[in-house]
């Protein structure tokens, strides 16, 4: 239809659509999202968590030389100036052209971490079943400023919520290491940003951003499709309009 | 779509990964061909014609006839009227999203294509705005959607103020029922051409090719700024009206509703056309009024920017350009 499609289509859907309505404005780097009074104090905390987690391969991975990845398409030409047409990227085989940065480790807790937010049940696996750590990997990795300031909350917060966890159930204890219920006690306390006390918003924001990544990585692969029952991107002969079951769940006479 | 069967003729030759720097004159002010840079080179190229045809979107063809000085068009080809650059334009654009209760668990089936190809709403307010009822000129329409669709980056990531941050096998639920629940209005209108808004060569501007950059002045009037505004709150009341929540901010300030200048990526003007060559920069048919070879047949000879997009009408006016262009060469009256 139009250019700017992707532009509303983005408010239309129920990607971002609550929060972070994705427009081109927004697609710039913007300031970390604060919320709350005290953010001078929170700020020095970032500050201080992207220090402790920064690290050289972060900053040193380098990507392949952009457009390496599209063929040049001989045209017919009388010009000898005349170079023919560029190709597309391979979209079916997308070239991923930076190195994941999280560790071993991380990439562990990460996992125990996006299984508490979601689980499997009688539907669908859990997100850790279906990658989602790679997944958010693959994302904190990328040399993009967005990413790598998630880079720098996720690796930060995985190190606050295993600390959290030996403050409340003793020297040494990881978040991996508690059952359900204790890692539901942390969780219940840092799982919405705004009822989170002050001491806990760098958690909580920590985990509101574990849970927007989880989401995209679980829903979007085919096992999350299918929990939802989406039944799109198909071809159609013909465009119905909605079947009579829609239409009575409005209200609406078929 | 239209490159293949215009290669097939044999007659087209494509050279791609040029900068066009300038449209290149003779003593006697007829365009010759342009200068460009290799983008792999780096090399500076030139390639001569009959007829330079100049169709780089709007502000970039601006941009080029505006960097084409000669001792014949001090201040750039065909620029007589001092007019390039100026009345350039986009669209007014202004959204709000909001979720509805009613359309949540909704039974599955396939809302493909339920939006923008087959929902649209025309600008309705005529009669009420011929009443004196609106505070701005012009109008809008309307593209909305929702639905079940496939899930995307960012699916369900901004649900936390609906649930109040659930997670576990609550959160899962929660995606379950709101799913396809939420639906988005945005408001495409007709922007009226100013003097404010206008770009010009940046003295102190110059790309990774050389090439002078252009720096640009942009002031809406009240017109575009009251209609999105206006956008704003018409949607808002949709969606209060289906028994919905605003998942946004509706602005009182119109400055705050509107989307930045080129946003909606709808530049168009700056080499206006018109019936007068001191007050347009080409004729009907996309010619320079000064130098008769030379042709911008693209965005650039928008003098108003109605609310739909550009794209088709800069489509239609260029079919028209060259057909004249063809039949001038026939005759020999061109090139």
């Amino acid at each position: 239809m139009s250019e700017e499609r992707d532009v509303a289509e983005a408010r239309m859907s129920d990607n971002l659509s609550v929060v972070e309505p994705l427009t081109r404005a927004t697609k710039r780097v913007t300031e970390l999202p604060v919320v709350g009074a005290t953010h001078m104090d929170r700020r020095h905390a970032l500050k201080v968590m992207a220090i402790a987690a920064a690290t050289p391969g972060l900053l040193s991975c380098e990507p392949s030389a952009p457009g390496a990845d599209i063929a040049s398409v001989p045209a017919p030409t009388s010009n000898p100036l005349a170079k023919g047409t560029a190709a597309d990227p391979d979209l079916i085989a997308p070239i991923v052209p930076w190195q994941r940065s999280l560790s071993a480790d991380e990439l562990a807790a990460l996992a125990v971490l996006c299984d508490v937010i979601i689980p499997a049940d009688e539907r669908s696996p859990s997100a850790s079943q279906v990658g989602a750590p790679d997944f958010i990997d693959e994302w904190v990795s990328a040399p993009y400023p967005r990413n790598e300031q998630d880079g720098v909350l996720i690796r930060g917060g995985l190190l606050w919520i295993d600390r959290e966890s030996a403050e409340r159930f003793g020297q040494g204890v990881r978040f991996r290491d508690l059952t359900t219920e204790q890692q539901h006690a942390i969780c219940d306390d840092i799982c919405f940003v705004p009822d989170a006390s002050e001491r806990n918003e760098l958690g909580a924001r920590f985990f509101d951003r574990v849970r927007y990544l989880t989401s995209t990585a679980f829903w979007t692969t085919t096992e999350g499709m299918s929990d939802l029952e989406y039944v799109g991107n198909v071809a159609l002969a013909q465009w119905d309009p909605p079947p009579p079951e829609v239409l009575r769940h409005l209200g609406l006479e078929p | 779509m239209l490159l293949p069967p215009a290669l097939a003729t044999g007659n087209l030759d494509i050279i791609t990964d040029a900068m066009v720097r300038e449209v290149t004159v003779n003593a006697q002010g007829r365009a010759t061909g342009v200068h460009y840079i290799d983008r792999t080179t780096r090399l500076d190229e030139h390639v001569s014609a009959r007829v330079v045809i100049v169709a780089a979107s709007a502000l970039e063809s601006a941009r080029i006839l505006l960097n084409s000085k000669s001792g014949l068009f001090p201040d750039g080809i065909g620029n007589g009227s001092g007019l390039v650059g100026k009345y350039i334009m986009d669209t007014v654009g202004a959204g709000v999203g909001g979720q509805i209760p009613a359309l949540e668990n909704t039974p599955a089936h396939n809302t493909d294509g339920a939006s923008a190809t087959h929902m649209y709403v025309p600008w309705w307010l005529y009669q009420e705005q011929a009443r004196g009822g609106l505070d701005f000129a012009r109008g809008y329409h309307i593209e909305f959607g929702g639905g079940r669709r496939m899930p995307g980056f960012g699916f369900m990531g901004g649900l936390a103020p609906f649930t109040e941050g659930s997670y576990g096998a609550q959160f899962k639920e929660d995606c379950r029922r709101y799913y396809g629940s939420f639906m988005g209005f945005d408001g495409r209108g007709e922007m009226i051409p100013n003097d404010d808004c206008y770009c010009e060569i940046d003295p102190a501007g110059v790309d990774q090719w050389g090439i002078p950059t252009l720096e640009f002045h942009w002031k809406w009037s009240e017109h575009e700024l009251n209609q999105a505004r206006h956008m704003q709150h018409t949607f808002a009341g949709i969606i209060d009206a289906m028994g919905g929540t605003v998942t946004g901010t509706v602005h009182e300030d119109g400055a705050r509703a509107i989307a930045a200048p080129g946003q909606i990526i709808h530049e168009v003007g700056g080499v206006i056309m018109g019936a007068d060559p001191r007050r347009s920069v080409l004729n009907q048919y996309c010619q320079s009024w000064e130098v008769e070879n030379l042709f911008v047949p693209d965005g650039g000879c928008f003098v108003s920017n109605a609310d739909k997009n550009p794209t088709l009408s800069i489509m239609a006016i260029a079919w028209r350009a060259s057909d004249y262009i063809v039949q001038q060469l026939a005759s020999r009256s061109l090139g």
